[in-house]
């Protein structure tokens, strides 16, 4: 079992300690020895890091470079200092786009933070159906995301749509969803969270199953409900793969792209228009790769600060056991 | 690990510990009651993520009458299965099916040959230098690829020092995604569980760093490369931003790009909805096989990560 092979872990490995050869051990074959001991170790770093070097490190530092130069792909690249960041600012779909990726933002926490919660809380107790369920909530993560945008495209047709017609049968008003300036975005965090969702839950799931039972029957000797349980037992034990979660969510809901993008193609008047989709434009339609460069940096440093957070949290988490 | 120890309890095995609410209340009427209500709203619950499955399945089978036609109806009434192979002409399956398998199979190969051995140096060939090694790799985590995308798309389109392009190439997808720090991660963490005794024993009988790898830690590895293989398939398979802006060239593109072209949403001339359901259908049912194959794997794999599948 994978799972008790994990929990044994062990201690480092020791080196084989290699003894020299006696006395006179000069500084060629000191170096002979470091090389015998580390050339078969560097070997096999070497894919990983010219990979990471050329696709990884490479293109984060041009980033950097890019957006401080004119870059159009034709002409040679020119340095243009702050101009590129100052054009992104005083862009108006600067704020337009980053509004819209906040709000995304607010709403997938608000639906992709509490409901798989919850879901999981209810179906931890449950004796009958787990399994069910799990598939249930799990199986629209593994579509592709074009085939969920496109289904849920077509759910929403204001004529033919799935959810008008249920609305019409319960004689309540449908709705041009995704032409509505007001509707549009939530009706794309809806479709971002059906998506998505399955995976917060089985990971709240998991973190539930490993409350400890000893702790419930302490406290029910004691004399708690059930809200109390929950509040001074689930809540602290689960709190660390919580808060994990949330900063995770922050971090993957704000590169948000292919609903807006294949949905409603960031319309109506710019309603979904995300920062994504802002660098995609002033790359692909302007070919302002600087402008788009430096969009990609700004987009960056926000990011860094949830990173920070979630590193602090990571290795508050590795020392806690 | 610590981190990835917190969750050891295999999920997949049913346990009946006791949980929140104690084995007495449920024995209670009232507590009964409680449960199966719970129950039923969770069945409704179901049907929320069932329902546009469903939906589409039907839909799939409309007629181009019938699936314009108001109120809809809910089950097809004359099953149009011409649809499912008017869509796979249409659509270029055969074709697009294609470029999707040999892009999974490209990532999976590249990130065993890339992550696998960068993640045994690390844990049992421990070279000089190890900590910043590791430092280049994992610090990269909290890099979402999104914000080097404009300049990786630069970088493709024309590597340094060899001036080579990677546009409308595999490659250019292949390796960009074999970049994976969290799959150094997850391996590194795994080999670290293999005894040092067993590579201390066989380094002593003689056998090179690439027979340790390839006879003893690939083989006892198993489950944790299983569990990375299916991932990079998944999101292989699930990928469609890079692969849009890398391969323009519908001869190389992936389905997910491919069917986003093909169904023209804001062109004048946009796929019958009846053929795009068809070809959604069709795009899902492997990954949809995947998972019921796979499930134990992939849940494991979740819940080692803590990441979205």
């Amino acid at each position: 079992m994978f799972w008790t092979v994990i929990s044994v872990e062990r201690s480092s490995p020791s080196m084989v300690e290699k003894t020299g050869s006696r006395g006179e051990l000069q500084v060629l074959g000191k170096a002979r020895l470091f090389i015998g001991r580390n050339l078969g170790g560097y070997l096999f770093l070497l894919p990983a890091l010219t990979i990471f070097a050329l696709f990884v490190w490479y293109p984060l530092v041009l980033g950097f470079v890019m957006s401080f130069q004119n870059v159009d792909m034709i002409n040679p690249a020119a340095w243009v200092g702050w101009t590129n960041y100052q054009k992104v600012f005083s862009d108006p779909l600067f704020g337009i786009a980053w509004r819209n990726t906040l709000t995304f933002t607010g709403y997938a926490l608000l639906f992709g933070y509490l409901v798989p919660l919850v879901l999981a809380l209810l179906i931890n107790e449950m004796r009958h159906g787990k399994a069910l369920f799990r598939l249930a909530f799990y199986l629209p993560v593994m579509l592709p995301p074009i085939v969920t945008a496109f289904l849920w495209l077509w759910l929403y047709n204001a004529d033919f749509g799935l959810i008008n017609a249920l609305l019409q049968k319960l004689h309540l008003p449908g709705g041009l969803w995704l032409e509505n300036q007001v509707t549009a975005l939530p009706a794309l965090v809806v479709v971002a969270t059906w998506g998505a969702a399955g995976s917060t839950f089985l990971i709240y799931l998991a973190a539930l199953q490993g409350v400890p039972a000893s702790l419930y029957e302490a406290a029910e000797i004691d004399g708690t409900n059930l809200w109390q349980r929950i509040r001074h037992i689930t809540f602290p034990t689960i709190r660390p793969i919580m808060l994990l979660m949330l900063v995770l969510q922050i971090i993957a809901t704000m590169q948000v792209f292919t609903e807006p993008f294949t949905i409603t193609g960031g319309g109506p008047n710019n309603a979904t228009l995300t920062v994504l989709i802002l660098i995609y434009r002033y790359t692909f339609q302007n070919a302002e790769f600087g402008e788009a460069s430096a969009l990609g940096v700004i987009l960056f440093l926000v990011l860094a600060v949830f990173a920070l957070i979630y590193m602090r949290m990571t290795s508050r988490l590795m020392e806690a056991d | 690990m610590a981190f990835f120890r917190r969750n050891a309890r295999p999920i997949e095995e049913e346990s009946f510990e006791r949980t929140l609410v104690s084995p007495l209340m449920l024995k209670s009427r009232a507590g009964r009651a409680i449960y199966w209500s719970v129950f039923a709203l969770l069945l409704v619950f179901t049907l929320i993520t069932f329902g546009p499955l469903y939906w589409m399945f039907s839909s799939a089978l409309k007629s181009s009458i019938e699936i314009f036609q108001s109120p809809p109806s809910i089950w097809p009434l004359h099953p149009a299965w011409t649809n499912y192979t008017n869509a796979w002409s249409v659509l270029q399956y055969p074709l697009y099916f294609g470029n999707t398998l040999i892009l999974a199979a490209g990532a999976v190969v590249l990130q065993l040959l890339v992550s696998a051995t960068a993640a045994f140096s690390l844990s049992k060939l421990r070279p000089a230098g190890k900590g910043i090694i590791q430092f280049i790799f994992f610090s990269t985590l909290m890099v979402p690829p999104v914000v080097y995308l404009i300049p990786q798309f630069v970088n493709i389109s024309d590597l340094p020092l060899i001036h080579l392009s990677l546009i409308n190439n595999w490659a250019g997808v292949w390796l960009p995604e074999a970049a994976s720090a969290l799959n150094i991660l997850i391996l590194k963490s795994f080999f670290d569980t293999i005894p040092s005794e067993l590579t201390d024993a066989a380094r002593l009988d003689g056998a090179s760093p690439w027979q340790l790898f390839s006879r003893i830690i690939l083989p006892l590895s198993r489950p944790a490369l299983a569990v990375v293989t299916i991932f990079t398939v998944v999101a292989s398979w699930k990928d469609f931003l890079w692969p849009l802006l890398v391969l323009f060239n519908p001869e190389v593109q992936p389905l997910s790009v491919a069917i986003y072209h093909e169904a023209g949403i804001n062109s004048n001339f946009p796929l019958p909805f009846n053929y795009l359901m068809a070809g959604l259908v069709l795009a899902s049912v492997p990954p949809i096989l995947l998972f019921l194959l796979f499930q134990r794997q992939i849940i494991r794999g979740i819940n080692l990560t803590g990441l979205k599948g």
